[in-house]
């Protein structure tokens, strides 16, 4: 089949189109659910399935247009290349501000028809009004993409060729990173459209709880792989051997990782206590706002980072307009009525739901102090103050600080009952977890020697959490306490949401520990090497063979060779290169990374030495544990995906039980 | 239930607040990349530098900038594109306008840096070779070129960050030679 009918005016073509259907999906069904007429609130469905018909219409012909080189284009001229691979023409589609918003837009719309899809067992109205917000957001963004950012811009005369794309994005992590990422962005906008749905509708219960999860697991799933995957991406590309740099668009992206998790758990107590109903709502709203913040700060150019997008100011400005709307109008809305939302069940202060509040506050303070410090600058360079930026010492005096008693509440959350907890009993159950913290912490301070007391702590920190989700595991099953068979079918039937808090507080546990180990034990080195001469680093022998030009597609390399050897033993053979990307005139360095499971070995070429003839800056480093943290963010994505899979999400909620038996009563405990 | 109408509005007031920031944010004319000098208001850092090797001229130090006026001190190198955008305005500061211009040749080789001399002309007093770019650290440059105005004191008067623009001069480099001559 020809694919030639996939032109630039049929994409913008589609995306007018899709506006136009928005603006039918945002105001039949809602206007139909304020007046109660069935036949106006079932347009939404169709609606949302067509918005995403024409969305994925328009996508394709963006990507088409990429494939081919259609230098006509001015978005493909100017980040495409005829001597491109084909990965990266096609990843090359969103590597741009431009295209970029289509696959964001797009991803709203598979959201809003997936809702439209699965959404069968909530009442009308609430769907009518849950795509009808969905709705209002893609309107906003399609409005902003016609208006600013056309992707689908001619230009004329054609230039012959591409000024190519920037090289650092050159990369498969380009194809994985932004789509899972938005996903988790665009994801809570589901969340926030229920949200407002519920005070729109001005009822907020446990069946509305259950309906969210699903989204807010969703959406917090993919947060998770993309920040993850960002985080690894700028690890073995930018050639530093850092994972986290405390970057504004680093911190705009953990923001609503931060809301979403606390939203993810407040959820919890509003499905199974009916309690923390105005601030789970509040959460909603949040979490996508600070997904949208995020997103005006990075394409205005309102804080400088190493992430930069083409900057405008015009587009910033309709982005501030979209968020005044969006956020403004979502929160004077829960102003109204919020204060008519009635509390629900009561509790102590020790028990589930407190540890949960506790958490809430705690992440919430959080995120809290990641806005301010992202912040700062701006709201200081206001009131005069001069520039300055906001690194990580800021961030080691008060966000990490603020992760210590919530890791401590963690380690015995899972194990507190509802209502009211014994909590001498609870420490008793986990004896195990506290002795073993205990002895780690100690070993820690015996086996390192001149360990910063603090990072002994963490080490405590990270055994305690982990042996207390398991020691909690471990009872469920009643593993140990009887014949193995008992515990085999005990954990047979188990809900698999039981199994997504375990994997997601353990895996919690391995990206600490794989944390604390990479901010302990990193030592790097850095030398003007000959070949042949040989360089040592934290036991680990690096033999400098040379360095060789290479070529590639659309680069020259230079690339070296590390024959790595332990006590005489080969460990790896390192081929770090420097690439030079001839169109662009841009250098990326493409560190060499081997990793044992325990520790990555993680060797740069740099450029030849100046003065020194035929010798080479090199830089090594040793990362201890850091492969720990993508394995912990993995058991993450994987607890995620397992609460999603549990069976009381898809058999759909029961209607609002009758008072005396709450909804999901029926259901053990989580 | 005063306080529960209270706390609901209290996330929209913060909201306002911020989006107020944000719009002050997006003024045009702010550029968030600029980074303000630790230097200007304070003395020329210590430094000594000799001439381009084979250039048969003088280096350059810090008693250069003491007692002959305000000056102008140029960080630049061959290997720089945009100082060849920002030469002939340069030139004319000190052709034209009478302005004392000193450079710093800013990791370069010699040969190099003598060629694009030859090129382009020479319109600087005295030029210090820093081969290693030591003395560019103490000076704190984030790139090439940079430009300072340092009066008869030594202080340092003004920061340039990047090629000096025709309407520039007038705007800035100028008023603050203007400001170093007070």
């Amino acid at each position: 089949m020809s694919l030639d009918f996939l032109s630039p005016e049929l994409g913008l073509f589609a995306l007018l189109l899709a506006t136009a259907v928005s603006l039918v999906q945002g105001s039949l069904p809602v206007v139909g659910a304020a007046r109660g007429r069935a036949g106006w609130m079932a347009v939404g469905q169709p609606a949302a399935v067509a918005v995403l018909a024409c969305v994925a219409l328009s996508f394709a012909c963006l990507v088409k247009a990429y494939v081919v080189s259609d230098f006509t284009v001015l978005n493909v001229v100017q980040n495409s290349h005829s001597s491109k691979p084909l990965l990266y023409k096609i990843t090359g589609a969103w590597g741009n501000h431009e295209g970029s918003m289509v696959l964001w837009i797009l991803i709203l719309a598979l959201f809003g028809a997936a809702v439209a899809v699965f959404g069968g067992n909530l009442p009308p109205s609430l769907r009518a009004r849950v795509l009808g917000v969905q709705a209002w957001i893609s309107l906003g963004f399609l409005s902003f993409t016609l208006l600013t950012s056309n992707p689908f811009e001619r230009i004329f005369p054609p230039p012959a060729n591409g000024q190519d794309l920037n090289p650092l994005l050159q990369d498969p992590g380009l194809a994985f990173h932004p789509p899972m990422l938005y996903t988790g962005y665009v994801g809570f906008s589901i969340v926030f459209a229920f949200a407002v749905a519920a005070l729109l509708e001005g009822r907020v219960d446990a069946a509305w709880a259950r309906w969210v999860r699903p989204w807010t697991l969703a959406a917090w799933t993919f947060l998770t792989g993309g920040i993850a995957l960002g985080s690894w991406w700028a690890y073995y590309e930018l050639g530093w051997g850092g994972w986290w740099f405390w970057d504004p668009v680093e911190n705009v992206s953990f923001m609503p990782w931060l809301l979403g998790t606390a939203l993810l758990h407040s959820a919890i107590v509003v499905e199974k206590r009916d309690a923390l109903k105005a601030w789970t709502i509040l959460l909603a709203i949040l979490t996508f706002s600070l997904s949208l913040i995020g997103t005006f700060i990075v394409r205005s150019g309102l804080l400088t980072s190493v992430h930069s997008f083409a900057v405008d100011p015009e587009r910033g400005l309709y982005i501030l307009m979209l968020l005044a709307i969006a956020i403004g109008g979502s929160l004077l809305l829960f102003a109204f009525r919020a204060p008519t939302l009635k509390a629900g069940g009561l509790f102590a202060p020790v028990s589930r739901e407190g540890g949960l509040v506790l958490n809430n506050l705690l992440l919430g303070t959080a995120c809290a102090t990641v806005f301010i410090g992202t912040l700062y600058p701006l709201f200081l360079e206001a009131f005069g103050g001069g520039r300055v930026s906001v690194g990580p010492p800021f961030y080691n005096l008060t966000f990490v600080p603020l992760m210590m008693p919530l890791f401590l509440v963690m380690g015995a959350g899972l194990l507190l009952p509802w209502k009211r907890a014994d909590l001498a009993g609870v420490l008793g159950r986990l004896k195990l977890a506290i002795g073993g913290s205990v002895v780690a912490a100690l070993a820690a301070l015996w086996l390192l020697d001149g360990t910063p007391v603090l990072a002994m702590l963490w080490i405590g920190l990270a055994v305690w959490l982990a042996l207390g989700t398991l020691t909690e595991f471990a009872e469920r099953i009643r593993l140990f306490r009887g014949p193995v068979g008992e515990s085999w079918r005990r954990a047979r039937q188990l809900p698999r949401s039981a199994y997504g808090a375990t994997l997601g507080h353990f895996g919690l546990a391995v990206v600490l520990a794989g944390i604390i180990g990479a901010s302990i034990g990193k030592q790097e080195v850095v030398e003007s090497l000959r070949p042949g001469e040989t360089l040592e680093l934290a036991g680990y022998s690096y033999a400098f063979e040379g360095v060789e030009r290479t070529r590639g597609p659309n680069w020259a390399a230079d690339t070296a060779t590390f024959a790595v050897t332990r006590e005489g033993a080969p460990v790896a053979r390192l081929t770090p290169e420097r690439r030079l990307y001839p169109v662009t005139e841009r250098t990326t360095t493409e560190a060499a990374i081997h990793t044992t499971g325990l520790v990555d070995l993680y060797a740069v070429i740099g450029e030849p030495a100046e003065g020194e003839q035929g010798a080479w800056v090199v830089r090594l480093y040793h990362e201890p544990l850091v492969p720990w943290m993508w394995a912990g963010a993995l058991i993450l994505m994987l607890g995620g995906l397992l609460s999603l899979s549990d069976r009381r999400l898809r058999v759909g909620a029961p209607r609002r039980a009758p008072a005396g038996r709450g909804a999901g009563q029926a259901q053990p405990a989580e | 239930m005063k306080l529960r109408i209270l706390l609901g509005a209290l996330p929209l007031a913060v909201f306002l607040a911020a989006a107020g920031f944000f719009l002050w944010g997006l003024d045009p004319e702010r550029d968030p990349s600029e980074i303000p000098s630790a230097l200007v208001g304070a003395p020329a850092p210590a430094f000594e530098l000799g001439p381009i090797p084979g250039s048969g001229g003088q280096g350059l130090a810090t008693v250069d900038l003491v007692g002959q006026g305000p000056t102008l001190v140029n960080v630049w190198a061959s290997w720089c594109v945009p100082c060849r955008a920002e030469h002939e305005v340069l030139t004319q500061l000190a052709e034209e306008r009478g302005v004392r211009l000193v450079g710093i040749d800013y990791k370069d080789k010699p040969d190099d840096a003598l060629a694009y001399l030859a090129e382009l002309g020479d319109p600087y007093e005295r030029i210090g070779a820093d081969r290693e770019g030591r003395v560019g650290i103490d000076w704190g440059i984030s790139g090439v070129p940079e430009t300072f105005v340092v009066d008869g004191e030594g202080q340092v008067v003004y920061r340039h960050v990047g090629p000096i623009a025709p309407a520039q001069v007038e705007e800035d480099i100028l008023p603050a030679l203007e400001r170093a001559g007070r």
